[in-house]
């Protein structure tokens, strides 16, 4: 009875700082006040304002580049690992990626964001190179659309890939390799009945925290655009700012409510696929 | 923030003894073209930003102007050492938190186990942004419920702009997926169990136990888990930004505007102190590995 006492302080922490927010978050986001005699009642507004216009528009435009970045990203970070851990001689190659893996991935928010700004921004030394070099600059590209915030996402999010696949691959066992070798099977045959299967569930994995961390991502969209692309974060940061709209404090709620009821649907997917190939595996 | 879930891999150098598949017949082309492309990507970014910042705009020449403006330019002082104040107390309150609960959870109360493991999970698949809006409702309370109670004054206390100690607690929360996966790999490879015993039985209080024989075995765990979280912190910028406090990175988007190759400067310079971070927590995972397997 006393030892369960000794985790009660993390249940706690957890329940007040973590928890109550959430509930709070879900419980508010159906609250409205009336702007006139400031008094609180149950209203669905908030939460079915957030679903139309402006607002559903951002929730589209956030999940379009947290989705394709999070694919691109799975791609070419599979390809990156595969390639370090195949070399043949790549004892210093491999060390070296994995380091600057662990360094980029942590490389994000306001300085990345500078980073580019100083290169492909209008200013910027490659922007500069173009323009005085070819005279076309960068053919209209610019670095505050969503094709410029996925191109400096993908800097984090590949990083991120390789470092979580890493351990997966490794657990591919070279056996298995020269098993399905020694049976005739080709290279395809490999991974379309062994390697596959096997590391399908990790890349998954992989591939959704990926997806939460680009649909979750506000510092490097805020520094690039202001907000002038769709982007559920940056509408939030508005509302919550705005001193103008009336109930702007509960769309806020409501908008942030929905981010949330996203991510819990892609776990729940995920957790569903766990389970099929698991059963699938066994 | 998102970036700091590198860990959850396992942080530092994962640097295997063989590779997965040595030496192998042909077909290597596409991975130079995956190298040399992505290297491209990752470097030119980096380089830009460092010529970007050494280049004198107006004589054509080299300057390392930018650089050691740094220190004296307005508000930096103040924003760095608040980051760095939060960053020490954020790990601080995270080992002190964290640490018994790994330990017993391993050793007294494994039913607890998947229900403390999902909750530390909790932090890297909530956006940040959506937590930062149900901990502004929820201080929203002081001023419309509890205004003239000594709740309020705790409300409004940990709100200080000098100090503000609700991000230290916010931050905490953050860090649990890095300190908790930190702290449990250590517990699970050293051989707790005994040593405790032995301790307990030699008549050794837990907080003893925990101090005189838990911290000096986990210490690689824990300075692990520390350099992380001050990673993170020093990096965090959602937080800061939605509940209007000024820390490191909320500064360096202050100035921007006013002073593009400075702020650059200080990314650059951040990207280095990551380095630097990084490749202390591989140094001590590199000692711990020679250790245990001489």
């Amino acid at each position: 009875m006393l030892t369960a006492l000794g985790a009660a302080p993390f249940f706690l922490y957890v329940g007040v700082f973590l928890l109550l927010p959430i509930a709070v978050l879900a419980v508010e986001a159906f609250r409205a006040t009336d702007p006139v005699t400031f008094e609180e009642t149950w209203s669905t507004a908030s939460v079915s304002a957030v679903t139309e216009g402006v607002y559903r528009r951002a929730y589209l435009g956030s999940l379009q580049l947290s989705l394709i970045t999070a694919l691109l990203s799975a791609v070419l970070g599979l390809a990156l690992a595969v390639a370090i851990l195949r070399a043949r001689r790549g004892r210093l190659l491999r060390r070296l990626v994995l380091t600057a893996s662990g360094v980029l991935a942590n490389f994000g928010g306001i300085p990345l964001a500078f980073a580019f700004l100083a290169t492909i921004g209008t200013a910027g030394v490659v922007t500069r190179l173009l323009t005085e070099t070819f005279g076309i600059g960068l053919g209209g590209f610019s670095l505050a659309s969503m094709t410029g915030l996925g191109l400096v996402y993908l800097y984090f999010l590949i990083p991120l890939m390789v470092l979580t696949i890493v351990p997966a691959l490794e657990a591919l066992r070279p056996q298995w390799r020269e098993a399905s070798d020694n049976l005739g099977a080709s290279g395809w045959q490999y991974w379309r009945h062994v390697g596959g299967p096997v590391l399908l569930p990790p890349v998954l994995g992989a591939t959704m925290l990926l997806f939460a961390s680009a649909f979750a991502a506000y510092a490097t969209a805020k520094a690039l655009v202001g907000s002038s692309v769709p982007l559920v974060t940056l509408q939030i940061a508005d509302a919550l700012s705005s001193n103008v709209v009336v109930g702007a404090e509960n769309l806020g709620k409501a908008l942030a409510l929905g981010m949330i009821v996203v991510v819990g649907l892609v776990m729940a997917f995920y957790a569903w696929i766990q389970r099929r190939t698991q059963r699938w595996l066994a | 923030m998102t970036a700091l879930a590198e860990s959850v891999a396992g942080a530092g150098g994962v640097a295997p003894e063989n590779p997965v598949r040595p030496a192998r017949r042909g077909g290597g082309a596409w991975r130079f073209a995956v190298l040399g492309l992505l290297g491209l990507y990752f470097l030119v970014p980096i380089a830009a930003s460092v010529w970007f910042t050494v280049r004198d705009r107006g004589t054509g020449g080299f300057t390392a102007e930018y650089y050691t403006s740094i220190p004296g330019s307005d508000g930096f002082a103040e924003s760095f050492t608040r980051s760095l104040v939060l960053a020490a107390l954020t790990v601080l309150i995270a080992l002190v938190l964290m640490l018994p609960t790994v330990v017993l959870v391993n050793l007294r109360l494994p039913r607890l186990r998947t229900t403390v493991e999902l909750l530390t999970l909790m932090p890297l698949v909530v956006p940040p942004i959506a937590l930062v809006v149900g901990v502004r409702s929820v201080l929203a309370w002081a001023p419309d419920y509890f205004l003239d109670t000594p709740l309020a004054d705790v409300f409004f206390a940990i709100q200080e702009p000098e100090l503000p100690w609700i991000l230290v607690f916010v931050y905490v929360v953050l860090a649990l997926p890095f300190v908790y996966r930190a702290l449990d790999a250590g517990v699970r490879g050293a051989d707790l169990r005994t040593l405790t015993e032995a301790a307990r039985n030699l008549g050794a209080s837990w907080p003893r136990v925990l101090l005189w024989v838990v911290l000096p075995v986990l210490r690689t765990s824990v300075l692990n888990a520390a350099f992380l979280t001050l990673a993170l912190v020093l990096g965090e910028f959602t937080f800061a930004n939605i509940l209007g406090f000024e820390t490191f990175p909320t500064w360096i988007l202050r100035i921007s505007g006013s002073e593009p190759q400075l702020s650059v400067a200080v990314s650059v310079l951040s990207l280095l102190v990551t380095w630097l971070l990084l490749l202390m927590i591989s140094a001590l995972d590199r000692r711990r590995g020679t250790k245990e397997n001489p």
